[in-house]
């Protein structure tokens, strides 16, 4: 690698992962939003898979791969468990229900000896990197940009707009919206673990409900016209703490102004390009 | 003899004390466009929900070609072949004509996730086949230059049919259309007879809810006539327009003169 990129990786180097990370966590909140689910339970399944992996590679020495698939696995199961009664309602049960699964959780992890209480865990090693990050990233981005044009996309869209024109058109609504969130836990919880294994330590106030607003203010100020969307909010909205630094404790004032005036004025998010959803040429037969 | 395509046996809903539909029984032949007609609040639209299953029955039972249905979500009877309008129009706004098309082909459709997501030959080939039938759908509903235009910004009597070219690409065994002509101008209403004459021609059963009688009495081929949920009269156009009951309760002695009257 030239040297200007080594330096630059190592002065910002957790700012680059931060926007990697937080990229797949705007990629988690899409999946669920995209088809009209409100779920703020995405801090919580980060935490479980952050808690999860950083557990099994502390006290097993389990191998980072086999860590990974564990911290998407659990969190998908605690999905599982919470969408499948709440997701047969309409309306905000889902969003409620999650809260209240980032709130067992943060009180388990803060009382639990295994989790190491409000201290948290720390002394992780760093197995997460550039490669896994980023990877992970471009591999989600991909996939979501094939379904997006399928049917299941097709699907998905026609939900967001009318969930009942949908359901008379032969969509299962709660199998797509069962996992939705399925999906959505599995990335959050790779989020987690890859966070948990290059920041060295975790502790429960990081997966709160402070978090989970913060997810999903990515996907509110990017959008969710297509993938690229949310991924771009997370990375404003990852950046701007740090561009506004000169403003020291006005910044939190500012970055908050940011996202109320983009509510308000650009509801669609800043970037509004909506993806096609047809996986073919869609030029006129002759 | 073998079973009528939808039949309507007993079939009550309660809301609350009133009873929308009180023990409401009739039969669509296969084949046939039927029509459902009755004053504003009878309890047509219920009907339409019931059997499209967005309204749970309190009793009776829908059979479709023979097997209930009444215990399937909308999802499930869409599978077996029920497709619906909307009296209110329910576009997916911000998709194409032409998506929306493919979104009605949703059922019919063999995608699976893995082959979406590897892009396999299988997933090519039916995405492919799909685009190729919703072209042909727009055509036959006359939309095929509107394929690219935001199905949100179609005019008011494109939308309708391409509500209807969504329900058609469901390749239903029976339709249901809830008020297509609503809102509709003359010559736009002429138009969706005509298209409503080659779906007939094509043998598509229709079940249809409509206000406008000169076009339900061309239309059908029978007519079932609900008041105050109860069905007071079924049969022929010319014997439901003669039959005193129904002037009586909904047409009135004027509108049924116009209709005896040659068009």
């Amino acid at each position: 690698m030239p040297e200007f990129i080594d330096d630059f990786l190592f002065t910002y180097q957790t700012l680059v992962y931060s926007l990697g990370i937080n990229g797949l966590l705007a990629l988690s909140m899409y999946v669920v939003l995209a088809l009209g689910q409100l779920s703020l339970g995405q801090a919580a399944f980060m935490g479980m898979g952050a808690y999860v992996s950083a557990l099994l590679t502390v006290k097993i020495g389990a191998p980072f791969l086999l860590v990974l698939l564990a911290a998407m696995l659990v969190p998908a199961l605690a999905a599982l468990i919470v969408g499948a009664p709440t997701l047969r309602l309409s309306g905000v049960y889902l969003a409620l229900a999650t809260i209240g699964l980032g709130e067992v959780q943060r009180i388990f992890f803060l009382n639990s000896e295994l989790t190491g209480g409000a201290l948290g865990l720390s002394g992780i090693p760093m197995k997460g990197g550039l490669v896994s990050i980023y990877g992970s990233l471009g591999l989600a981005l991909v996939a979501f940009i094939f379904v997006a044009r399928s049917k299941i996309g097709r699907a998905m869209e026609a939900m967001r707009e009318d969930e009942l024109a949908a359901g008379a058109l032969g969509v299962d609504l709660p199998a797509y919206k069962l996992a939705a969130l399925v999906v959505s836990a599995m990335l959050a919880g790779l989020a987690g673990a890859l966070n948990a294994h290059v920041t060295s330590f975790i502790s429960p106030e990081d997966y709160g409900f402070h978090a989970a607003v913060s997810i999903l203010s990515y996907a509110l100020l990017g959008g969710i016209g297509s993938p690229f969307a949310p991924v771009l909010g997370a990375f404003i909205l990852t950046l701007l703490p740090e561009v506004l630094r000169s403003l020291a404790d006005f910044r939190g004032v500012v970055n908050g102004a940011i996202i109320v005036l983009v509510v308000i004025f650009m509801p669609r998010g800043l970037m509004t390009w909506r993806m096609g959803r047809i996986g073919a040429s869609t030029r006129r037969p002759s | 003899m073998s079973a009528p395509r939808l039949e309507i046996d007993a079939l009550t809903v309660r809301f609350g004390g009133l009873a929308a539909v009180d023990d409401v029984s009739f039969a669509v032949a296969s084949g046939t466009v039927h029509g459902l007609i009755g004053p504003n609040g009878a309890g047509k639209t219920t009907m339409f929900n019931l059997i499209s299953g967005l309204v749970p029955p309190s009793a009776g039972a829908i059979r479709l070609d023979g097997e209930r249905i009444d215990a399937l979500p909308s999802w499930g009877r869409a599978r077996r072949g029920l497709a619906r309008t909307f009296q209110n129009i329910r576009m997916f706004q911000d998709m194409s004509a032409l998506e929306t098309v493919m979104t009605g082909m949703h059922s019919r459709l063999d995608e699976s996730l893995p082959a979406a997501l590897l892009r396999m030959g299988g997933f090519r080939k039916a995405e492919n086949e799909a685009l190729a039938k919703a072209w042909e759908l727009l055509a036959f509903v006359g939309l095929a230059d509107a394929a690219h235009r935001r199905s949100g910004d179609l005019p008011y009597g494109d939308q309708r049919r391409l509500e209807i070219a969504r329900a058609l690409a469901l390749e239903p065994r029976l339709l249901l259309l809830d008020e297509p002509a609503a809102g509709m101008n003359p010559s736009e209403t002429l138009a969706l007879e005509a298209l409503l004459e080659k779906l007939k021609a094509q043998g598509l059963t229709i079940l249809l809810v409509e206000h406008d009688m000169h076009f339900v009495m061309r239309l059908c081929d029978e007519i079932t006539v609900l008041n105050f949920g109860r069905k007071i009269s079924e049969g022929a156009p010319h014997m439901v327009r003669a039959d005193p009951v129904v002037v009586e309760a909904y047409l009135g002695a004027k509108v049924a003169r116009s209709l005896e009257a040659p068009q």
